[in-house]
């Protein structure tokens, strides 16, 4: 490890990500430590076997969800620059960004936080969550605490308070509507240490 | 062709003679105190001194780094993000109470899968069981480039520094140190080898017990070792286990220093090999062959026989089963607790100001790491006798485990985790995943007492509704907290997810 310029360095188009993702210099020196920790076998990838080595996350009932989060579909390995857009998402909303239509959507958006996490619940990525998906995501996160017709229940409740188009299926803007009290920006944020 | 080497042939001369008797007479100086268990106060000046460097090297850089316009790479040893204390329970209740309706029968709402998402990217960015298993970090440099994260501020008064201490350190002190080392052993074989043709009795237990303190004390000086002991009333005693805290397999050394144990382990061929069956001729220790290792019945029934027989010293067992890097305390394993006889535990922590004593198996093999030892500085550190404890009325052995563990940890200022330290090879079990299953599971059908309180939910509703307010303040501006506040409330946040149920297996 050297200073913070000389890690900095290490990696190719460091500024285009920094000036993506909104990281700063120190976020990202340590984001790349993290990232050859994980990397046990210094491939300069990470495969999915390498996110389940960590015990919080083997531990967490959607933890698998999360770790394919990070690998675009085909994709076996993420490199770290992928590794960095995703953690972008969790960086807090800037407050003070003037909102500019023409730009494009920074990733840590309100929108873009609540993309990532439909993502999680629409795996086959259709662009609509279906009762079965809905199920699925409700199995892995209670399992074997309650019974097959409370969960088949949970979700007919869930899927007739969100679906306003009747089509059974949840689409984005239907996810969007039933979330807009909720306050994201918190709730999907982690507070980077300077 | 003679005549030109003559000059340099004086030079050698002079040279060798030089070194050679500094070299004697700190062996001299050393040992002879050493023998005789007598301390003169020369380590303590040594790492008064040190310490004066260190900080004058650091002050250095930092004016180095200010004068360039860059921050000094300080890692902290509170990780990369500030992590949210709070429950699962809560979080999910703030959750829903910014979101819709506040239904009196909590259900699931799509938005509770962001607590999840958001707990398993945070272990992703950080997480503490990696953590422990890596050398902790510094917040000053202490001229080792091993721990040198800085290297671009280094000037040129500094490099002169760091060159001094490399050939202080590699030319002088590595030399005597693995001298000294040699000597400890070669005395500890020869000696007890001798004691041993004595029959038992007195004479050989009280001559058996200086030769070995002799020869730990030579090799505490081996290593440079400035130890400090606290409470020594509480030290073991014969007939009880001894339990301490694994960083290093200097442990050992560390804690025979100060008193005679029996110790446990494998047997080994080699070197390693010859120590032992040297050792055991003039005391009892309890070496294993590799194959009765895995019998824990012929384990257990050898310690008890041990513990039994009052006139043998205390057993020193480490019950985490592997090196920690001295930040945190990993579970015990239960079979020393199961013996039934007082436990007597230390507290071992190391300052890794001066070297970092952690021995990460993974990364370095055994001698590469003694060498590593020899060549740091010194190694300081501070041994705790915590008052001896026995396992109560209806307490299993695993909750006994936990309960010597908790008091080590308070006691060395480490962490108490619960993670069993062989994770760090292996994988969590389903267990836990059960656990958070369980959590969540309850706040959405709901506790029985949930339901007969009505108005304290309204109370909670504005509560919470306030503390969302609240949370409007810039959230770039977090400022790290000190690390005891860290691992107090990790403790807590532990014992919140009501994760006292135990593990099973050794």
């Amino acid at each position: 490890m050297g200073s913070t310029n000389s890690t900095l360095s290490k990696i190719p188009n460091v500024e285009e990500l920094m000036q993506e993702t909104g990281f700063t210099p120190a976020h990202i020196v340590r984001l790349y430590d993290r990232f050859e920790a994980l990397d046990k076998e210094k491939t300069g990838h990470l495969r999915p076997q390498d996110f389940g080595a960590i015990n919080r996350l083997a531990m967490n009932p959607i933890g698998d969800r999360i770790i394919g989060a990070f690998f675009s579909p085909g994709q076996e390995t993420v490199d770290f620059h992928s590794f960095v857009r995703i953690l972008a998402h969790f960086r807090p909303a800037d407050k003070k960004r003037p909102k500019d239509p023409s730009m494009p959507e920074p990733v840590n958006s309100r929108t873009s936080k609540l993309k990532f996490a439909f993502q999680l619940y629409d795996q086959d990525k259709d662009g609509k969550i279906s009762r079965a998906e809905l199920l699925q995501v409700l199995r892995s996160m209670l399992e074997m605490q309650v019974t097959e017709e409370q969960l088949e229940s949970i979700a007919d409740r869930t899927i007739q308070e969100a679906d306003l188009d009747k089509d059974d299926a949840i689409s984005f803007e239907e996810f969007r509507k039933s979330l807009e009290k909720v306050n994201i920006d918190h709730k999907m944020s982690i507070r980077f240490l300077r | 062709m003679g005549w030109f080497l003559l000059p340099f042939d004086n030079l050698l001369c002079i040279v060798l003679g030089i070194s050679f008797t500094v070299g004697f007479s700190s062996l001299l100086v050393i040992v002879v105190p050493a023998v005789l268990g007598v301390s003169i106060g020369i380590r303590r000046l040594y790492m008064k001194s040190l310490l004066k460097v260190f900080e004058w090297a650091t002050v250095r850089m930092e004016r180095g780094a200010k004068e360039k316009n860059q921050h000094l790479y300080k890692p902290y040893s509170n990780g990369i993000i500030a992590k949210e204390l709070s429950s699962l329970e809560q979080e999910i209740q703030e959750l829903r109470a910014s979101g819709t309706t506040l239904s009196s029968e909590p259900e699931f709402e799509m938005a509770d899968i962001m607590y999840f998402c958001r707990r398993g990217v945070e272990s992703i960015v950080d997480d503490e069981v990696t953590k422990r298993f890596s050398a902790q970090e510094l917040e000053s440099w202490n001229l080792l480039t091993r721990s040198n994260f800085n290297a671009r501020h280094i000037s040129l008064r500094l490099s002169v520094l760091w060159g001094l201490g490399l050939f202080i350190r590699y030319g002088f002190l590595l030399p005597l140190r693995v001298t000294l080392a040699a000597s400890g052993i070669g005395l500890l074989v020869v000696l007890t080898t001798i004691v041993g043709f004595i029959p038992s009795g007195w004479l050989r237990t009280y001559l058996s017990e200086k030769i070995h303190l002799m020869s730990y004390r030579i090799c505490v000086r081996s290593l440079t070792a400035i130890i400090t002991y606290h409470n020594s009333e509480n030290k073991p005693k014969n007939g009880g286990i001894c339990v301490a805290n694994h960083t290093t397999p200097i442990d050992v050394i560390i804690l025979a220093n100060d008193g005679c144990y029996s110790m446990v382990g494998q047997i080994h061929g080699g070197l390693i090999g010859v120590v032992q069956r040297a050792m055991v001729k003039s005391s009892p220790h309890i070496w294993f062959e590799r194959s009765e290792v895995k019998d824990r019945h012929l384990v257990a029934e050898r310690l008890s026989n041990h513990v039994a027989d009052k006139t043998k010293h205390p057993i020193l067992i480490f019950p985490e089963g592997t090196c920690i890097n001295n930040t945190s305390v990993m579970m015990f394993k239960k079979g020393s607790f199961e013996i039934g006889c007082t436990v007597y535990p230390v507290a071992i922590k190391y300052d890794p100001r001066f070297g970092d004593a952690f021995w990460n198996s993974s990364k370095f093999g055994m001698v590469n790491y003694l060498l590593r030892m020899m060549s740091s500085w010194a190694i300081v550190c501070s041994v705790w006798y915590l008052p001896p404890m026995s396992r109560e009325e209806g307490e299993d052995a695993v909750q006994f485990a936990n309960r010597v563990k908790a008091a080590i940890a308070t006691q060395g200022g480490l962490v108490d985790l619960l993670w069993d330290g062989g994770l760090k090879r292996g994988k969590v079990k389903n267990t836990f995943k059960e656990e958070q299953q369980k959590l969540y599971s309850k706040v959405l059908v709901g506790d029985q007492e949930d339901q007969g309180e009505d108005r304290p939910q309204e109370d909670e509703e504005e509560e919470l509704e306030e503390g969302d307010q609240n949370e409007d303040r810039p959230l770039e501006d977090y400022t790290p907290r000190p690390l005891e506040d860290c691992s107090l409330r990790l403790q807590e946040e532990e014992e919140e997810r009501g994760s006292e149920t135990p593990m099973k297996d050794q």
